[in-house]
């Protein structure tokens, strides 16, 4: 409490006078009063207790990004020591660690995560509001999700990182086949990461539901909003079964419970459905919010509204439903029923055709605008090329004798890695090139962009497309090396080339990426021309995102601006005024046609949610060591959100000066 | 022609409101949907796991139905003094909803100390096999919601006779009783899990 004081004593936090109020906009002095009410506190203990979602999520995006360099590095690895048979640059253990360090990594560290911390961004700004719901929930969720990746990585520099694959199976994983604490390690970084992943998803679908600008019915919200809100969806649903699964793992290992252990009466398929039953929604919450920057980059490229707005939000919803029946497909090798396994065939072939509608979606977008070749939309058609050519795979996949044909082999890693890059990665790096200018201000190089886009897309295919071959040719995945002669030595050697392309690639991404920053090109508000409302305030958006808010009056606000009305009535309106400008006061409207309902406050900056984060911190890396740091651990963890939620005096008396009873 | 400025005057709205209205009641219903979700998964797992048995229960005789059985009945009754605190905090009424939150919190802590001698009537233990293990993952899982429930009424209740005080307090006793019930009727199909299931032939 007493930080809280002394932020408040810091210059740039002297409160504005009480009777501003929202409404004249940019350059006024209630402009100026709103920047400083949305702004983080200044220091090093203000960066700490910063609750603006631009900064917690621009945290959480480079951080994301790091991981995703650090997973590319270990997988780069790989490569080298599979480039020839018989290599010794690693041994076995070590990459057992490896490819599990870099499928948990690529999954739970990265692509997930980076999804919400994009949404966490831009959400807002898309839809006319000054932060998300819960913004100190939000900090909580990034710290959490931080100190889970760092201590899977310490674990990884300490020699002690987990082995057992991405997917954990037991019995492997189990005490008996695991002894020591590297399985730990990892059901404690699923822990982590989903408790921080299923609270941004609260946060969304608040977000979403009930902080929109007047008049953006949900109708006519960007349908990248729609994609994060169906993702947030799914993660309610689909999160819980890995953290269940996850604990059932830890208290198997180590308070001797036998969820697992046939001998006394446990099951290692339950592993499977349980972990499945969440692993293949988990595909799905990457794409999906892929498919959202593809509706957002393609509208603006090709300068027309996107063609098939309803039929491309039901083809979100049915894509989210049917993921949840799929995951049974990842066990076609285990005996199960045979006339289960036909089920999920058929739905495993059924999910193709609400992604196709999206794609014809998209192609008739395209084929009707007059297109725009920049780099995003580079990125968005190499996701065309790629993602097609793993949905074939998956299609083939998806039959039961092929699958017992190719299961475990190269080929299943071909497959996932087009699935996973074509319908994630591409779509993010041209979103990254997209939005970049919104969030630092400037463009980022179109010629190294051009660079990044075809070294990639070249590297990609020249990694990835040999794995298909390797896997008929009945290369198994996850062998640390292999022998002379048995047809695999040119096509290993051949993957391991494209794999220094995809590394040169993403090093010009991030010289580009650092480069701009000081040398772009000054972007302005609207460097593309694009319609949906982030692109309405400056670049970078000021603290308070909108110093008025706007009135929604179509899909794309930029391209439908208020029109008077032709018969002399009044007219319509343009932006909000009457929130007050010396506290975070801010608009609530209606869950489905977006009309102003509420004053809601929101709240200020604290330490609380990092104290709260580390107090979990220490509870769950304890219970590792003993089961006792549950008990213990708890009581820290409840002062920590005891002192969160209590309500400061000073805080309650301006709320009470704004207060008006339902 | 883009039509001149025209504000919406927002001043005059409201500054909190109770249920679906209101931002914590969408934080409350994300909550419980990841519960129950757990829930529903903790069951499949009790469900898998006795279909892959010869026996069921393994080792065991059913756990006895009296403590159970009688804390289905405080629980259910506890959704009285909620809603008289819900109530009560809907046409804030200070004084009334701190007392009916009070007795919110008897009626818990009454649950938790016949939840102990739940635990002793399981005839079963965690590290005995995986009967043992799925039943009491089940009644830990419902057990850790009512601690925490339990925890948050009492601060929420310590914060109404002390604290600052201001609307939105009226709205955070009522997603409490919200969540509360959540715990009440996820309660059901757990108790009929535990207790049924063991008796089915």
């Amino acid at each position: 409490m007493n930080d809280e004081r002394a932020m408040q004593q810091q210059p740039g936090r002297t409160p504005a006078p009480p009777h501003l109020k929202d409404g004249p906009g940019p350059g006024s002095p209630e402009a100026a009063a709103l920047d400083a009410t949305w702004r983080d506190p200044p220091g090093l203990l203000g960066w700490l207790a910063a609750v603006n979602h631009k900064a917690i999520a621009r945290r959480f995006i480079v951080t994301t990004f790091c991981f995703f360099v650090a997973g590319g590095l270990l997988a780069f690895v790989m490569r080298l020591q599979l480039a020839r048979p018989g290599a010794r640059l690693v041994g076995p253990d070590l990459y057992n660690q490896l490819f599990t360090m870099h499928g948990s990594t690529m999954m739970f560290l990265f692509a997930v995560p980076v999804m919400q911390a994009v949404a966490v961004y831009l959400l807002p700004l898309m839809l006319g509001t000054r932060s998300v719901a819960f913004p100190r929930l939000n900090a909580f969720a990034y710290w959490i999700f931080l100190f889970g990746g760092l201590m899977l990585y310490a674990v990884f520099a300490l020699g002690a990182a987990p082995d057992v694959g991405w997917f954990s199976y037991v019995p492997l994983a189990g005490p008996d086949y695991s002894p020591g604490k590297r399985t730990d390690f990892w059901a404690q970084m699923i822990t982590f990461t989903e408790l921080s992943a299923l609270l941004e998803a609260i946060v969304v679908i608040t977000t979403v539901f009930k902080l929109r600008a007047p008049g953006m019915a949900l109708n006519r919200i960007p349908l990248f909003a729609w994609a994060m809100l169906v993702t947030a969806f799914m993660v309610l649903f689909a999160m819980p079964a890995v953290m269940l699964a996850s604990t059932t793992l830890i208290t198997d290992r180590l308070v001797g419970t036998h969820f697992y252990n046939p001998a006394e009466g446990g099951d290692a398929v339950l592993w499977q459905h349980l972990f499945w039953f969440f692993g293949h929604p988990e595909v799905y919450l990457i794409f999906l919010p892929g498919l959202g920057f593809l509706s957002a980059i393609i509208p603006t490229f090709a300068r027309r509204p996107i063609f098939g707005y309803t039929a491309m939000v039901l083809a979100l919803i049915a894509t989210a439903f049917l993921a949840f029946g799929l995951w049974v497909h990842h066990m076609f090798a285990v005996n199960l029923p045979e006339l289960g396994k036909s089920f999920f065939t058929a739905a495993s072939m059924l999910i193709a055709i609400p992604s196709a509608v999206q794609i014809f979606c998209w192609i008739a977008t395209l084929c009707s605008g007059r297109l725009d070749f920049k780099t995003p939309l580079l990125f968005a058609l190499g996701f065309f090329f790629i993602l097609v050519l793993g949905g074939l795979t998956g299609i083939m996949l998806a039959s039961v004798p092929l699958d017992l044909q190719v299961h475990d082999s190269y080929f299943v890693v071909a497959h996932l890695h087009y699935v996973l890059i074509g319908g994630a990665v591409f779509p993010l790096f041209g979103a990254f090139y997209y939005w970049y200018p919104k969030i630092t201000g400037r463009l980022m190089s179109e010629r190294l962009g051009r660079w990044n886009f075809w070294l990639f897309f070249v590297g990609f295919n020249v990694t990835f497309f040999p794995m298909h071959l390797l896997g008929l040719r009945g290369m198994p995945r996850r062998v640390y090396t292999y022998q002379a002669g048995l047809g695999w030595d040119t096509l290993n050697l051949v993957a391991t080339l494209g794999s220094w392309i995809i590394a040169l690639s993403a090093l010009l991404f991030v010289v580009n990426a650092l480069r701009s920053l000081r040398r772009g090109a000054p972007a302005g508000p609207n460097p593309w021309g694009a319609g949906t409302l982030e692109w309405a305030t400056e670049s970078p958006p000021p603290p308070c995102n909108f110093h008025a808010i706007p009135v929604v009056h179509g899909r794309d606000p930029l391209w439908e601006p208020p029109r008077a009305a032709a018969d002399g009535g009044p007219p319509p309106f343009t932006h909000v005024g009457g929130l007050a400008a010396h506290t975070r006061e801010l608009l609530a409207t209606t869950v489905l046609d977006a009309r102003p309902d509420l004053r809601v406050n929101f709240p200020d900056p604290t330490i609380w949610p990092l104290v709260s984060a580390l107090a979990v911190t220490v509870l769950f890396i304890g219970s590792i060591f003993t089961p006792w740091a549950v008990v213990w651990g708890s009581i820290p963890i409840a002062i920590a959100l005891t002192a969160w939620f209590w309500p400061r005096r000073a805080e309650t008396a301006v709320h009470l000066r704004l207060e008006q009873g339902p | 022609m883009t039509a001149p400025r025209r504000e919406l005057d927002v001043s005059a709205l409201p500054s909190y409101a109770f249920g679906h209205r209101s931002l914590m009641w969408w934080g409350t219903f994300g909550l419980i949907a990841i519960e129950g979700t757990i829930f529903a998964i903790a069951i499949g797992a009790y469900l898998y796991l006795r279909s892959q048995a010869d026996s069921w229960p393994l080792g065991a005789p059913p756990p006895d139905l009296l403590w159970g059985s009688a804390n289905t009945l405080i629980l259910l009754a506890s959704i009285w003094p909620n809603q008289k605190a819900k109530r009560a905090a809907e046409a804030r009424d200070l004084v009334r909803t701190r007392g009916w939150l009070l007795v919110c919190l008897l009626f818990a802590l009454a649950f938790l100390v016949l939840r102990g001698f739940e635990f002793a009537a399981l005839h079963t233990r965690w590290d005995h096999n995986a009967y043992g293990s799925v039943v009491w993952t089940l009644l830990g899982l419902h057990t850790v919601h009512l601690l925490t429930d339990t925890y948050d009424t009492a601060v929420l209740d310590v914060l109404l006779f002390t604290g600052p005080m201001e609307g939105q307090r009226f709205v955070d006793v009522s997603e409490n009783a919200l969540y509360w019930y959540f715990v009440v009727f996820s309660w059901l199909p757990i108790y009929a899990v535990i207790y049924g299931v063991p008796r089915l032939h």
